[in-house]
């Protein structure tokens, strides 16, 4: 074999290889496509029937529970990539994949976007599926098609959110483990939240309160508001907001491991 | 029968022991109930507001219930998990190879299965005691109460046994707990069933589970309803699925 | 890099770990190009993480060290273009293909396009994967993913390689079939390799050099049979067929040096003046008409190196040592001094 120095690749030619090779990861692995999928589905299916009665409490805001459910299957999904997005960076340092692509003149932005975009393919592909599957179960979107377009945005963007935290933490511990141990706190978070019932209805004091600070309540109530009330700009604003912040805090904080991790000379 | 007793006890100890020990095992089988005890009673509280929502003692003690069993089942459930993880290490094939009557293996499981459900039991119960969970039942309706989520675990030991002794991997989780998972909550777990109303009130009435919830909360309100029938559908159960357990136990024998 | 300049130089590097002893305690050495360099020592020895300092991954706490000419710590990149690795951990993912692991290793060290695939297909024959090339790698066995691991750290025709136990786990033919790989690339393609090792067949076999290392210090340094000559001469070990002969057969040795009886009749004498006095003692004992049933001549193993320098065998002292192997989370968490 020639000895000979290569060009370093452009920055997009390295993300888009890094890309192409998450989304097959991602594509090939059925399981991981299926269990995020139907799991949320099933939840949504029984809860949607579960707890319509919930319709019947003065101030609940719509009269379909399903409608009102169809939210939280985005949240579920979002936390389902974050996991995966997680597991499989965690699987790389862990395995020594990591250190195979540091020897290569591969940027650690590159890397991390690259990754990510393994993630925002199965986003995508959720959020398709629990739309439709919501408008085949009779769920109207009282936003209308525009406002199912802005739905699938906010949804990719909360997932790319916790699929930025998932890489986080992998980053940052290294080990498969530590990404699957926050899932119960992610879990807890979904449902101290306004995911069952929206927040001006909760009884209990304490457990409103928890979920007014729990900024998973805002990026709930900005899917929710689509489907059920239309354009309402505050829960939007609130939504896409807290979802931005979401990216920003997760990315920013990952790239910051990615450097320490990526401790080449 | 002293033979069968002896692996009984040891596969039992170990269990017990290897929860004991070790807080990764027994935190999330307390955590967990916890937090579906203050997810549901907590936030769900208003629904005993909906008109026709009839249960005396209140949301709370009506969720404890739910909670109760879940736990039960989960209990045994996660015994499904710990003897899958035996197969995968190879330390199953050890106690096939040293029990001198291999049924005890199962029945050492179901024991282990019960004494960490009854850790998750008192904790579930001190702490809806805490949050202010009305108890309207006798001591009799108590004991019975326990009687019903002490058969709840064995039964879904027994399936967690068999299923994980067929199986004989750890990615065998999933389908171990889902069929658990989707049978409990086809039950009322939210409002009585005459609330529910569409697929999920024919699907709910027709839910075993639904059967054992309704005698369980009606035990502790103190107006005990189908209790023997809960009771006979339990004991039901118990006796398929200790032949499936069984069969799976035969079917690990022949994979050696 | 100059003609004639060393393909690797190390000197006084060191490397400490948090809560560790030094995993690399100062080591000194060079090696040559076109040169295998063979570094040898029990798990924990400090082999892997001179390897992660040597490719870049893992700054060196103090010390000088450079690669094809180019300073670790400030040339980083350059030396990352000029090497190619195999580390410890077959390092592949198990969802892809061998050519898509190919393909992709190639996009990231900026090959075009076309010589992507020309690449791939040349290396995939040349480690014998082309009709396995379109199967994922979970389904490979550890031979097939050790010459793939091997392939990928070609792919961008480096200069120089580091193999990071190349054939730990491999069986016996995987094995030999990788050594006659690498002492290929280095005999017909004058790349260097450097080359660690737990064993002492594949460093006696393959290596030009050898380097000892032992709790993080190199012990010893040379050519096997260097190494070997230092122990010691040659022993030849001769079993009568009478038994009872050994007495006589103990008088007649010690005429080449100082017989020891070994109590099951046979005898052992040194040879100082090496194989060669083999055929004298054969003489010999026709000459006396001595029957014999065995013969055997005794090299001095690296084993008995290893013993001699550190006064363990290498066999057995993984266990005693392995804790201080740097895990792949432990990068870049140690402490570092200025240079």
């Amino acid at each position: 074999m020639d000895a000979e120095l290569s060009a370093a690749p452009g920055l997009l030619e390295q993300i888009a290889a890094v890309a192409r090779r998450s989304i097959t990861r991602t594509l090939r692995q059925r399981a991981l496509l299926v269990f995020p999928l139907l799991f949320p589905l099933i939840l949504f299916a029984i809860n949607g029937s579960s707890l319509s009665a919930a319709t019947k409490i003065p101030g609940f805001p719509t009269r379909s529970y399903r409608a009102f459910a169809l939210a939280l299957p985005f949240i579920q999904g979002a936390l389902f990539v974050a996991i995966a997005t997680g597991t499989d960076l965690a699987r790389d340092i862990e395995t020594g994949f990591f250190n195979r692509l540091a020897l290569t003149p591969l940027r650690g932005s590159a890397l991390l976007v690259g990754q990510l975009g393994g993630a925002l393919v199965l986003a995508c592909i959720q959020s398709v599926v629990y739309l439709l599957v919501g408008l085949a179960t009779g769920v109207g979107i009282a936003s209308g098609v525009a406002g199912a377009f802005v739905l699938l945005a906010l949804s990719i963007l909360i997932s790319f959110g916790f699929a930025s935290l998932g890489a986080l933490l992998a980053l940052r511990f290294g080990t498969g483990e530590a990404v699957q141990g926050i899932f119960p706190l992610l879990f807890v978070s979904v449902f101290l939240s306004s995911s069952s019932l929206p927040r001006n209805v909760i009884k209990v004091h304490w457990f409103k309160e928890v979920a007014t600070y729990n900024p998973v309540s805002y990026l709930i109530e900005g899917v929710r508001s689509l489907i059920i009330t239309g354009w309402d700009s505050r829960a939007l604003a609130l939504g896409f907001g807290f979802a931005a912040l979401l990216v920003i805090i997760t990315l920013g904080l990952a790239s910051a491991a990615m450097k320490t991790r990526l401790v080449r000379t | 029968m002293r033979r069968f007793l002896y692996v009984a006890r040891g596969v039992g100890w170990r269990s017990i022991h290897n929860t004991l020990v070790s807080p990764a095992i027994l935190l999330p089988s307390i955590i967990f109930p916890l937090f579906f005890l203050v997810a549901f009673a907590g936030g769900l509280s208003r629904l005993a507001d909906v008109p026709s929502f009839h249960y005396a003692p209140g949301y709370t003690s009506f969720q404890y219930v739910f909670v109760f069993l879940q736990s039960a089942a989960f209990g045994g459930v996660f015994t499904g998990f710990a003897v899958a993880r035996d197969f995968e290490s190879g330390f199953a094939r050890r106690l096939l190879l040293s029990a001198p009557r291999r049924s005890g293996i199962i029945a050492g499981y179901a024991i282990g299965a019960l004494l960490r459900w009854l850790i998750t039991g008192t904790v579930v119960t001190l702490a809806a005691l805490i949050a202010g969970m009305n108890v309207d039942g006798t001591r009799t309706d108590l004991l019975g109460l326990l009687g019903l989520g002490i058969l709840f675990n064995f039964v879904a030991a027994l399936w967690g046994c068999g299923l994980a002794m067929f199986l004989r991997t750890e990615q065998a989780g999933a389908v171990i707990q889902m069929p658990v998972f989707v049978l409990l909550f086809l039950a009322p777990v939210y409002v009585p069933l005459p609330l529910l109303t569409g697929w999920i009130h024919d699907v709910a009435r027709l839910n075993p589970a639904t059967v054992v919830l309704e005698a369980a909360r009606g035990l502790l309100a103190g107006s005990p309803v189908k209790f023997a029938l809960a009771l006979a559908l339990l004991a039901g159960a118990a006796a398929l699925l200790a032949i499936f357990a069984r069969r799976g136990l035969a079917s690990a024998e022949r994979a050696g | 890099m100059s003609d004639g300049a060393a393909a690797i130089e190390v000197e006084e590097l060191v490397r400490e770990f948090r809560k560790g002893p030094r995993a690399v305690d100062g080591i000194d050495l060079a090696v040559s190009p076109g040169e295998i360099y063979g570094f040898l020592g029990p798990n924990g020895a400090g082999k892997s993480t001179t390897v992660l300092m040597l490719t870049t991954l893992l700054p060196p706490t103090s010390g000088r060290a450079r690669v094809g000419g180019f300073d670790i710590v400030r040339q980083g990149s350059q030396v990352r273009s000029t090497i190619g690795a195999a580390l410890q951990e077959a390092a592949l993912d198990p969802i892809l293909t061998a050519r898509e692991h190919l393909l992709l290793q190639a996009t990231l060290q900026g090959i075009g396009k076309a010589e992507r695939k020309v690449r791939a297909n040349a290396l995939l024959e040349r480690v014998g994967l082309t009709e396995a090339a379109d199967r994922r790698v979970g389904g490979y066995s550890g031979g097939m993913k050790r010459r793939l691991d091997l392939a990928l750290a070609l792919v961008h025709g480096p200069r120089i390689l580091f193999l990071d136990e190349p054939t730990t786990g491999l069986d016996p033919q995987s094995r030999a079939a990788l050594w006659e790989e690498v002492a290929r690339l280095a005999h017909d393609e004058g790349m260097t390799v450097f080359l660690t090792t737990q064993y002492l067949e594949e460093a006696d076999v393959l290596a030009d050099r050898v380097g000892i290392i032992d709790h993080g210090k190199i012990v010893a340094e040379g050519t096997p049979a260097q190494l070997k000559a230092e122990i010691g001469s040659p022993s030849v070990e001769v079993s009568p067929v009478d038994g009872g002969a050994d007495e006589l057969l103990a008088e007649l040795l010690a005429g080449f040096g100082t017989p020891t009886h070994n109590g099951r009749g046979s005898v052992t004498v040194p040879l100082p003046g090496g194989e060669a006095q083999l055929a004298e003692i054969v003489r010999a004992l026709d000459q006396a008409d001595l029957h014999v049933a065995s013969l055997q001549l005794h090299q001095p193993s690296l084993d008995d190196v290893f013993l001699a320098k550190t006064g363990r065998k290498l066999e057995g002292t993984a266990a005693e040592t392995a804790d201080e192997q740097p895990a792949p989370g432990a990068r870049g968490r140690g402490r570092r001094r200025g240079r």
